[in-house]
């Protein structure tokens, strides 16, 4: 980082002045809690006793033996509680905002992952949440309204825009505005302004720390790739983060290139935007000529958005970590893949970091590891890859 | 002399909000006309974003239905230009950030100037963001208008003293949209950014009507609406010029009345 809230060009704060007492506020309390011994003991007596942590780092033996190169490891984040990495970060944004005397947490929710979590910190802590979905993913994902207003939330549709993901970033931060001061908005992803993209990083960092330890472990030594999907960013950042200054670990982003980066339904921002200033940061965006910011398209509701976390950003300028786009085509494959070699139902949003690396694992020599984080369960997908294949079924 | 100081030179300002290709540029030209001769002294025109985070569903839908008519950015530089063949008060841009940094935000400013404008607001813009624009603005002798709100607090001071053009205080928290009251205490800011600059300021985010255009004004130097007069265009469509023209005579009236 170059400078306060900035990853190169990329971050930054660009958000109204009703809300930057608030993000400063936020600011000063993260840098003071942070370090803080009890912060720190709460936080992972959260991380090991109610989300499930550490969690696995597996062998993926079938997989390897089948595909005849690299060694496959698979980071397990579907295995923690409520079946997502989201839960990591979640758990210290609450904490931290029960720290600040919040009693209220607002959060966007795109396929609804986030926003189950947000409702399930907020549950446990006895707090106050509404939760933003698109009118259109709350169509496809009445499973995931279910849970969250079972947990307590209150859902709200939002119906501007495209109905996605981005529309319902837009109206969290709309509501926030509104209300300030009993309220955190508990942003899902390494996105938004300063210092969102510092903070849930930090929280998500638990993944690249446990599996720098678990593969010294396993192998006595350092992976050759890490491999993840990339949305906002969150799992990716997560599973990069240690390992940036270890430039011999290869860090390798898979974004939702939708039906092809040569269409117009693709997600797949690095790929295809260019540099813009969006929900409170600069970064890479899919926008048109004018600058507005364009319809994405995925199978995947969780990677179905038109922007990047500013720091996947930087590290994309820099050249140290790379970007691959991934169709849904490939994304399903290999999420048929890896349910029938590993017996492990993969999110399909993980299915993008997998169809990479089934792709990458075979131009690789034996003696090469590569670790691909799993960032989710993939029961809520049934439902779509079925229908992705021509087959009706309901929930 | 920018010519945004003329507009506060004379007394209270009055200052309408109009979306520019809502429902379509022809209208907005003609709106444009009507608000100027019924005595506005500074008109604001949106250039429409896809996704206004700062703006309540009036605005919001007006942006939609702008877009959705196929006005582009360059052609409201055309309408300015042929705006400014008669139009004499200043005009300023009301955007988000990526409008302007899209396409090189020194060429944006380059032909905003060009076009005869006068100064930008941009929302998502605070002021720790603020010297990104204001530099390539002010070559081009653009002002950059420093928005102040409720709960800017301590930052208010600090604000004010760089301040360019006018102010925009904005009158309650949340996003822009009619209220039937506002209840921050205005006076109190108002009386911190006076203490800290000369640069006047105005009040915007909720004003409707008459009463609370003269109450916000006599607060401060002048009054700023927008959802009331973008939700008539939105109900009168092409006719609008004549109802906009009959509601800032109005509201104009009651500012200018002080």
């Amino acid at each position: 980082m170059t400078k306060r809230g900035r990853f190169g060009i990329h971050g930054g704060q660009y958000i109204p002045e009703t809300l930057m007492n608030a993000v400063n506020e936020l600011e000063e309390a993260y840098e003071k809690q942070k370090n803080d011994p009890e912060f720190c003991r709460e936080l992972e007596e959260l991380f090991n006793e109610y989300a499930g942590r550490p969690s696995r780092l597996y062998y993926a033996r079938r997989m390897t033996e089948d595909l005849g190169g690299a060694k496959i490891y698979l980071k397990r984040e579907d295995l923690n509680h409520t079946g997502a990495h989201k839960i990591n970060n979640v758990l210290g944004q609450a904490l931290l905002a029960k720290k600040m005397g919040k009693t209220r947490l607002i959060a966007e929710t795109g396929a609804g992952q986030h926003g189950v979590a947000t409702a399930t910190a907020a549950a446990l802590f006895g707090m106050e949440c509404v939760v933003f979905m698109g009118k259109e993913d709350i169509e496809r994902q009445a499973l995931n309204v279910y849970k969250m207003k079972l947990l307590g939330a209150d859902v709200v549709s939002v119906d501007t825009g495209t109905g996605t993901l981005k529309d319902a970033v837009s109206q969290a931060m709309r509501e926030w505005t509104t209300r300030i001061d009993d309220t955190h908005y508990c942003l899902g992803s390494v996105m938004g302004p300063h210092p969102f993209p510092t903070i849930v990083r930090d929280f998500q960092a638990v993944i690249s720390k446990e599996i720098r330890k678990q593969m010294l472990e396993k192998e006595g030594r350092l992976p050759d790739a890490v491999i993840a999907c990339v949305g906002g960013g969150s799992n990716a950042i997560g599973s990069f983060y240690d390992f940036i200054p270890d430039q011999e670990v290869e860090l390798i982003g898979c974004e939702a290139a939708g039906r092809g980066i040569d269409t117009f339904e693709t997600a797949a921002t690095i790929n295809t935007g260019r540099p813009g200033i969006f929900h409170g940061m600069k970064s890479y965006f899919c926008q048109d000529e004018a600058g507005q910011i364009a319809p994405v398209y995925s199978i995947s509701a969780g990677l179905d958005y038109p922007g990047v976390g500013p720091e996947h950003a930087w590290l994309y300028d820099i050249g140290r970590a790379r970007y691959e786009a991934v169709t849904d085509e490939e994304a399903v494959t290999a999420f048929e893949y890896v349910s029938r070699t590993e017996g492990i139902i993969p999110a399909i949003e993980s299915s993008h970091a997998l169809a990479y690396a089934v792709k990458y694992a075979k131009e690789l020599p034996k003696d090469k590891i590569i670790v691909v984080t799993v960032s989710g369960r993939g029961d809520k997908d049934c439902v779509s890859v079925a229908r992705y294949r021509g087959k009706e079924i309901s929930e | 002399m920018n010519r945004i100081q003329e507009a506060f030179a004379e007394g209270k300002a009055f200052i309408p909000f109009i979306t520019c290709g809502d429902p379509d540029l022809e209208t907005t030209g003609r709106i444009v006309r009507a608000a100027a001769e019924a005595g506005a002294d500074l008109i604001e025109l949106g250039i429409p974003f896809s996704d206004p985070t700062a703006e309540g569903p009036v605005i919001m839908e007006a942006d939609e239905r702008a877009l959705k008519a196929g006005t582009t950015t360059e052609k409201i530089f055309e309408l300015v230009r042929e705006l400014r063949q008669d139009i004499t008060i200043p005009l300023v841009f009301m955007t988000y950030a990526n409008v302007v940094f899209s396409g090189g935000t020194e060429n944006f400013m380059k032909k905003a100037a060009e076009a005869g404008i006068d100064g930008l607001i941009l929302p998502d813009v605070p002021f720790e963001e603020r010297m990104e624009f204001e530099e390539p603005a002010e070559k081009y002798g653009l002002h950059l208008i420093s928005m102040i709100a409720p709960t800017s607090a301590s930052r208010t001071a600090m604000i004010a003293k760089e301040a360019k053009g006018f102010i925009y205080i904005v009158s309650s928290l949340g996003v822009t949209g009619v209220r039937s009251k506002i209840t921050t205490d205005l006076s109190s800011l108002i009386g911190i950014v006076r203490e800290n600059t000369d640069v006047p300021c105005a009040v915007g985010f909720g004003i409707s009507n008459p009463e609370q255009a003269k109450e916000m004004a006599s607060l401060s130097d002048g009054a700023i609406v927008g959802s009331a007069i973008v939700r008539l265009i939105a109900e009168k469509g092409k006719d609008a010029p004549e109802a906009v023209s009959a509601f800032v005579r109005e509201m104009a009236d009651a500012v200018h009345g002080i």
